[in-house]
C-alpha cells in the first residue's frame, strides 16, 4: 500500500510542475504566474481539488507521441471563494503554450457540465496559444464542445473569464460568451487573428497591445469589463466579484452581514446637484453614499463613461446599479452607453438581482456619427433590456430625464417598481430652451420673449411634479434619505412576481 | 445690549461670531454673495441678505450693500470679521452716519494703526522700537531697489492695507525687488483695493509673537498675553499657539506694557493685536497692529477663558472691561492649526471643489483636554475659488504645550476629508517634528524644515507597528465577516490562515492576528529584540467607516482609512500610503509581479492646479531654460509662475490667456 501511495505522491508531483520548472520560471519571468498558483490565489486556502490530473494527450502526429505532460495544458477542479462553490479551469501556458487539444478540451467540459449540472460559477483563467495545431480538426471540435456549453450555461450560471496572457484565435471565442471578461494590463491580450495575419492581409502594422491589450478593449472595443495591474490584484478582485453574484439563476443574491444602517441619511446629498443645471456633478458620489460601506465593484469603468454600471450591495444583499454620468458627455444616452448597460441590465434580470437606477440624462446623442452608426438599434437594446426585466426595480430622478431616453432609463411606463425623483429633477419632452425655440418659432427674432417664454417652460416643466401629478414619479423624495428609500422599497419587493409571456426566447434587436 | 447684529463676512468667523451672539441672546444676520448661497453661516445665522455677485469686490467689500442690509433687517450692530471691511477706515464712519454701530476700533484708532505706515510712525512717536524701514510712498519699481539698497537687503515689501501673507514679498536682491514690488502691488490692488506697498529690513531668523490686546470706551486697555505664530509658510500663518515658548514672565510683561501703551496713545476701544518681531534673544520690535479680530484668536481664548467676540461686542455697546489686568491668568497651552484647502504634495497650491467627506474630530472638554474646531464648511459644501482657502481651524487646549500637540495631533488624524486636496498631512507630519516640539522656532522653519518642499516620511518604530497593527486588524475583520456571506456549502467551514504580510511601500510586516467580529484583536509581530511583540487593539470600525478609531496598547489611535483596490490607502502622524495585507502565499506571489512604470510627463507642462491661465509667456519654437517663466496660473486670488524644469524647445501650446483649467491639464509641450 505505501507504495502505491508513495507513486500517487510522485505522479502528483510530476502534474504538478506542469511544463518544468524551467517554464516556470520563464512564466514568472514574464510577470505571469502559473495556472496552479493562480487557481491558489483565487480560491480559498486549500479548498482547490483538481480533477483530471494524468490526462494526456492522444496525439501521434508530429511526433507529438513523444511529448506528454500530464494535465495536457489545462488545470482544472472546483473549489470555494468564501465557502461558495465555485469551478475554475485554468490554462497551463508552461504546456505546450496552454494549448487545446482534444482531451485538454475535454477536460474544460467535464467542468463546465458539472458546474451547470450544480448550478454553480465557473471562471476560466485564460493564457494560451490557441489550437494545438498537430491535432487539427480534433482541437476545432473540441473548441465546439466548450462553446455550445458557454450557451447552455450562459443565463443559468455566472461564467467569468480572465484573460492573463495570450487568448487568440479560436480561445477568444468561449470568453467571448461569458458574462464578464476581466484582463491583466501589459501581460495579457485577445484578438482573433494577430498581428502577423493582419500586416499579410490589410498591410496593416500594430502589435499586439494595440490590437487587442487590456487597454483597447476596456476602452475601445468594450470586449473586457475590467482591467487590473497584475495577476494578484486581478484574482483578488474577482474573489471580491464573486461575493456580489448568486451561484445561479434560481438561489437568489448572497447576503452579507452589514452594521451600515438602512436608515443613514446623507445630507451631503442634499447639495449633490449643484445649482446651476449646466455644471455637473459626480454621480458616483451618489452610489457611494448610498450603497452599503461605500462598497462598489464598476463594470465597465472604462467604457462609455456616460454611464456607471456596476454591483452594489443594500442591506447586505446585491443591488445592479445603472447610472447616467453628468460628468461624461452631461450623462447622454449614445451607442455605446446604451449598449454597455443594456448588456448589464440582462445580467441582472438573468441572476435575479435588483436594479437601482440613478438617471441625469438630457437625451439622447445626435448626429450623423451616432445614427449611422444604429443608435436607433443600440438606444432600442436598453429599452428593450429594462422593459423585459422582471426583477425589482428602483428608480431615482436626480435632475434631468428629458425625452426619450426618460422613458428607456427605468421608467414608470416600461415597469418601473418604485420610481422616485428628488426635487430637483426636471422631467420633460425636452430643455426648457429647445422646447421654447420650437413652441414659439414666429418668436425667435425677439430674444426678450423668447427669454420669458424659456423661463415660462422652466417654471413649468422643470420640476417633478408635473410628472407626479400623473403619478409617473411614485414620490418626491429628499436626497439625503435616497438610501433609506431604497432598502425600504427594495424589502417591499422581495417577493415580486412578475412573469413574462411564454417564448422560446425574445427578439432583442442585437 | 443689542438685540440683533449683522455679521459683515463670512467662513468660519461669520460662524463663529453668530455663534457667541447666540449665546448672549443677540439675533444674527448674515450675508452672502452668489457663491455662498449654501454656505454654513448663511444657514447659522437667524436672517440673511444676499449682497452680490461671487467676487469679494462686488459683494463683501461693498460698504453700501452691508449697510442696506442692516436697514432691510434692522441689525443695530456689524461685526466685521477679519478681512474684508474689518480695517477699512471708512467702514465705521459709514455706518455710524447710518447710526449702526461698529463692532471693533474707532475709526481714528483705525487710521492710526491700521495703516501699516501710518501705524510705524505712531508708534515711533510713542517710542515703540522699530524695524528699520522706509514709510514714505514708493512711486515705482525703480525707486523701490534705490530704497531697498539704502535699508539694506534682505528687505520685506508689503501691502500698506494688508494683512497675512497677502501682498508680501521678500526680496533678497535689486531683481527681487523689482519683481516682488510689482507683484506685491497688484496683490494689494485686487486683495486690498489699494496698492500702496512699503519697504522694511527683513529681521533674519525671527519669530513672529503678538499681544492681544483688549479696550473699551472708557480709557481701559488690558492685554490678554501672547501668541506666537511662527509656523508660516510664505508669510502665512500656518501653526499658533498661546503662550509662547520663548517667552518668559518678564518678556511678556514689558512687551504687553507696550502694546497697551501703544494703544491707549490712539484710544484703543476694542480686541487688537500688536504684532512682534522677536529675536531669538528675546529682543522684540513693533511689527505692526491688526485693529480686528485675528484669525488665530482662540488660542488667547482658551489660555484666557475669555471670549473675544463677546468683550467686543459689549464694548461696542458701550460696557466697560469686566476685568483689570490683574485678573487675566494664563492657564495651559492652546495650539491652532490652520486647515487650508491646498495640496501639500502639489506645494501647497490651492485645490477647490466640493467637500465629497468632512468630519472633524469630536469637540469637546475631558480630561483636561479641550478640541474646538472653528470652521465654515460642512460635507457636502463646496469650498470656491473665490475666498480665503482655508477650510477650519482646528484648536487644542492642555495643562502642558506638549499635552496640546499630542492631542492636536490626535485630533489631526481623524479629520477627515476628501474631494478637495488639504494641508492635514502636513499639518500631522509637523505635529511629530522634535523641532516644532522642542519650541526653537522662527518664522523660516517650514522653509528650512521641509526645504524641498513637503514630502510623505515612510512609517518607522511604533508608528510602523500601529500602522500594520491597524491594517492586520481592519483587514481581519473584513475577513471575518466575508466569511459570513450566506450561500455556503455545507460540511467543514473553510479555514483561513491567522497570518498576514502587511505590505507598506517598501516595508513588509509579518503578522499573527486574532480576533473575532466586534471584539478585541491581537496581533502579534516581531519585536526589536529578538523576542514577540503583542499588541491590543480594541475598535468599533466596521467595513465602509472613514476613520479606524480605537486603542492600541491603551493609546487612543486614530487612522484615516480610505479603500483601494486590495488594500486600504492609510493616513496617521502625517504618513499617508497604500497599504495591502496579504496572507504569506499572496505576498510571496505579489512579489514575483513586476513594477509598473508610471507614463513620463515629464515634457509637459502640467497645469498644477485648477485655475485661470492669465498668461503664456512662450510660443511654438521658443527655446527655454530651467527657470524661464512660462506661464501664469491664477487661483484663489494668487498668480502663480509656472517655469520650465529643464532646458528644452516648446513643441505645442494648448492654452491661452482666458482658459480655465483643470488640474494635470497639459498648458504645453517640450521637445
Amino acid at each position: 500500500m505505501k507504495a502505491v501511495i508513495e507513486e500517487l505522491e510522485k505522479r502528483r508531483a510530476v502534474a504538478r510542475l506542469g511544463g518544468g520548472q524551467k517554464r516556470i520560471d520563464a512564466q514568472h519571468g514574464r510577470g505571469k504566474l502559473t495556472a496552479r498558483e493562480r487557481i491558489e490565489l483565487l480560491l480559498d486556502d486549500g479548498s482547490f481539488e483538481e480533477f483530471d490530473m494524468f490526462v494526456e494527450h492522444r496525439c501521434s502526429d508530429f511526433g507529438m507521441e513523444a511529448t506528454k505532460f500530464p494535465g495536457d495544458g489545462v488545470v482544472t477542479g472546483w473549489g470555494t471563494i468564501n465557502g461558495r462553490v465555485v469551478y475554475v479551469f485554468a490554462k497551463d501556458f508552461t504546456v505546450f503554450g496552454g494549448s487545446l487539444s482534444e482531451t485538454h478540451a475535454r477536460k474544460i467540459t467535464k467542468i463546465q457540465d458539472m458546474a451547470l449540472k450544480n448550478r454553480a460559477p465557473i471562471i476560466g483563467l485564460f493564457d494560451a496559444g490557441g489550437a494545438r495545431i498537430q491535432e487539427g480538426v480534433d482541437a476545432l471540435g473540441g473548441y465546439g464542445e466548450v462553446f455550445t456549453r458557454n450557451v447552455l450555461a450562459s443565463g443559468v450560471i455566472p461564467q467569468i473569464s480572465v484573460i492573463m496572457g495570450p487568448c487568440a484565435g479560436g480561445d477568444v471565442y468561449s470568453p467571448a460568451m461569458t458574462d464578464f471578461i476581466f484582463m491583466v494590463r501589459d501581460t495579457s491580450y485577445m484578438f482573433v487573428t494577430g498581428p502577423d495575419v493582419v500586416k499579410t492581409v490589410t498591410n496593416e502594422t500594430v502589435t499586439a497591445e494595440e490590437l487587442g491589450g487590456a487597454k483597447v478593449h476596456t476602452s475601445k472595443s468594450s470586449i473586457a469589463d475590467r482591467a487590473y495591474d497584475n495577476d494578484v490584484e486581478a484574482l483578488l478582485q474577482m474573489r471580491r466579484l464573486l461575493d456580489f453574484l448568486p451561484a445561479n439563476n434560481m438561489d437568489g443574491v448572497p447576503e452579507l452581514p452589514t452594521l451600515d444602517p438602512a436608515g443613514r441619511l446623507d445630507p451631503s446629498l442634499d447639495t449633490l446637484v449643484p445649482d446651476n443645471p449646466n455644471v455637473p456633478y459626480d454621480i458616483k458620489e451618489l452610489i457611494t453614499k448610498v450603497a452599503d460601506e461605500g462598497d462598489f465593484f464598476e463594470i465597465q469603468e472604462a467604457f462609455a463613461k456616460n454611464i456607471v454600471t456596476g454591483f452594489a450591495r443594500m442591506e447586505g444583499r446585491t443591488v445592479g446599479i445603472v447610472a447616467n454620468q453628468p460628468m461624461v458627455l452631461a450623462g447622454v444616452l449614445d451607442s455605446d452607453a446604451s449598449r454597455k448597460a443594456a448588456r448589464f441590465v440582462r445580467f441582472c434580470d438573468c441572476f435575479d438581482i435588483p436594479i437601482v437606477t440613478f438617471v441625469d440624462v438630457p437625451g439622447f446623442l445626435p448626429g450623423t456619427a451616432q445614427e449611422y452608426g444604429g443608435l436607433i438599434k443600440h438606444g432600442a437594446k436598453l429599452l428593450f433590456a429594462y422593459a423585459e426585466a422582471t426583477v425589482p426595480k428602483i428608480t431615482v430622478i436626480t435632475r434631468k430625464a428629458y425625452g426619450g431616453a426618460y422613458d428607456v432609463m427605468s421608467s414608470k411606463h416600461i415597469r418601473g417598481d418604485v420610481n422616485y425623483a428628488w426635487p430637483t429633477a426636471e422631467i420633460a419632452v425636452m430643455g426648457a430652451k429647445g422646447a421654447a425655440e420650437i413652441l414659439y418659432r414666429s418668436e425667435l427674432g425677439n430674444a426678450e420673449k423668447i427669454a420669458a417664454r424659456i423661463a415660462d417652460y422652466e417654471k413649468r416643466f422643470a420640476n417633478p411634479f408635473v410628472a407626479a401629478e400623473r403619478g409617473y414619479i411614485d414620490e418626491v423624495i429628499k436626497p439625503s434619505s435616497t438610501r433609506q428609500r431604497i432598502c425600504r422599497a427594495l424589502n417591499m419587493l422581495r417577493n415580486k412576481t412578475l412573469e413574462n409571456p411564454w417564448k422560446k426566447h425574445d427578439n432583442i434587436p442585437l | 445690549m443689542f438685540k440683533k447684529i449683522l455679521i459683515a463676512n463670512r467662513g468660519e468667523i461669520a460662524c463663529r461670531v453668530i455663534k457667541t451672539a447666540r449665546r448672549m441672546g443677540i439675533a444674527t444676520v448674515a450675508v452672502y454673495s452668489d457663491a455662498d448661497q449654501s454656505a454654513l453661516h448663511v444657514q447659522m445665522a437667524d436672517e440673511a441678505v444676499h449682497i452680490g455677485p461671487a467676487p469679494a469686490a462686488q459683494s463683501y467689500l461693498i460698504m453700501e450693500k452691508i449697510i442696506e442690509a442692516c436697514k432691510a433687517t434692522g441689525a443695530e450692530a456689524v461685526h466685521p470679521g477679519y478681512g474684508f471691511l474689518s480695517e477699512r477706515e471708512a467702514f465705521p464712519k459709514a455706518l455710524a452716519e447710518h447710526g449702526i454701530v461698529f463692532i471693533g476700533p474707532n475709526p481714528h484708532a483705525i487710521a492710526a494703526m491700521g495703516d501699516k505706515i501710518e501705524s510705524k510712525k505712531a508708534a515711533a512717536k510713542a517710542k515703540v522700537s522699530t524695524v528699520p524701514g522706509y514709510l514714505g510712498e514708493i512711486a515705482d519699481a525703480k525707486d523701490a531697489v534705490k530704497i531697498a539698497g539704502e535699508i539694506g537687503y534682505p528687505v520685506m515689501i508689503k501691502a500698506s492695507a494688508g494683512g497675512g501673507g497677502k501682498g508680501m514679498r521678500i526680496a533678497w536682491d535689486a531683481k527681487e525687488c523689482e519683481e516682488g514690488f510689482a507683484l506685491a502691488r497688484s496683490e494689494a490692488k485686487s486683495s486690498f483695493g489699494d496698492d500702496r506697498v512699503f519697504i522694511e529690513k527683513f529681521i533674519e531668523n525671527p519669530r513672529h509673537i503678538e499681544i492681544q490686546i483688549l479696550g473699551d470706551k472708557h480709557g481701559n486697555v488690558i492685554h490678554l498675553g501672547e501668541r506666537e505664530c511662527s509656523i508660516q509658510r510664505r508669510n502665512q500663518k500656518v501653526v499658533e499657539e498661546a503662550p509662547s515658548p520663548l517667552l518668559d514672565e518678564k518678556t511678556r510683561n514689558e512687551m504687553g506694557a507696550q502694546a497697551v501703551a501703544l494703544a491707549k496713545a490712539v484710544n484703543y476701544d476694542s480686541a487688537g493685536t500688536v504684532e512682534f518681531v522677536a529675536g531669538q534673544d528675546k529682543s522684540f520690535y513693533f511689527l505692526e497692529m491688526n485693529t480686528r479680530l485675528q484669525v488665530e484668536h482662540p488660542v488667547t481664548e482658551l489660555v484666557t477663558g475669555i471670549d473675544l467676540v463677546e468683550q467686543m461686542i459689549r464694548v461696542a455697546a458701550g460696557e466697560k472691561l469686566d476685568r483689570k489686568q490683574a485678573d487675566v491668568k494664563l492657564n495651559g497651552w492652546a495650539v491652532e492649526s490652520r486647515i487650508y484647502a491646498e495640496d501639500p504634495f502639489r506645494n501647497f497650491l490651492p485645490s477647490i471643489g466640493r467637500l465629497v467627506k468632512y468630519r472633524p474630530p469630536n469637540e469637546g472638554s475631558a480630561e483636561g483636554l479641550t478640541i474646538r474646531n472653528d470652521t465654515g464648511v460642512y460635507e457636502g459644501g463646496e469650498i470656491s475659488m473665490f475666498y480665503d482657502p482655508m477650510i477650519a481651524k482646528l484648536v487644542t487646549h492642555a495643562p502642558t504645550r506638549e499635552a496640546a500637540i499630542n492631542t492636536q495631533s490626535d485630533a489631526l488624524d481623524a479629520f477627515y476629508i476628501d474631494g478637495i486636496q488639504h494641508n492635514i498631512p502636513f499639518l500631522s507630519a509637523l505635529m511629530q517634528h522634535p523641532r516644532w516640539r522642542s519650541g526653537e522656532l522662527s518664522t523660516g522653519f517650514i522653509q528650512e524644515e521641509y526645504p524641498n518642499g513637503f514630502e510623505p516620511r515612510p512609517p518607522e518604530g511604533e508608528e510602523l507597528k500601529v500602522l500594520a497593527a491597524v491594517a492586520g486588524a481592519i483587514d481581519h475583520i473584513n475577513n471575518v465577516r466575508r466569511r459570513e456571506i450566506t450561500h455556503q456549502m455545507d460540511g467543514t467551514p473553510v479555514r483561513f490562515s491567522n497570518e498576514r504580510v502587511v505590505v507598506l511601500g517598501d516595508t513588509s510586516v509579518e503578522l499573527l492576528v486574532e480576533g473575532t467580529l466586534g471584539g478585541p484583536v491581537t496581533v502579534v509581530m516581531a519585536g526589536e529584540d529578538g523576542q514577540n511583540d503583542t499588541l491590543e487593539l480594541a475598535s468599533k470600525w466596521w467595513p465602509g467607516d472613514a476613520v479606524w478609531s480605537g486603542v492600541v496598547r491603551n493609546a487612543d489611535v486614530s487612522v484615516q482609512v480610505r479603500p483601494i483596490l486590495n488594500g486600504y490607502d492609510l493616513a496617521y502622524r502625517g504618513i499617508r500610503m497604500p497599504v495591502k495585507v496579504f496572507t504569506h502565499r499572496e505576498a510571496a506571489l505579489a512579489a514575483l509581479m513586476p513594477e509598473k512604470v508610471a507614463p513620463d510627463t515629464s515634457k509637459l507642462l502640467l497645469c498644477p492646479m485648477p485655475g485661470l491661465v492669465k498668461a503664456i509667456n512662450v510660443s511654438v519654437g521658443d527655446e527655454v531654460k530651467a527657470g524661464d517663466a512660462l506661464a501664469i496660473v491664477e487661483a484663489m486670488k494668487m498668480e502663480n509662475i509656472l517655469r520650465a524644469e529643464r532646458d528644452g524647445t516648446v513643441t505645442k501650446v494648448n492654452a491661452q490667456p482666458g482658459d480655465s483649467l483643470a488640474v494635470d491639464e497639459v498648458i504645453m509641450e517640450f521637445a
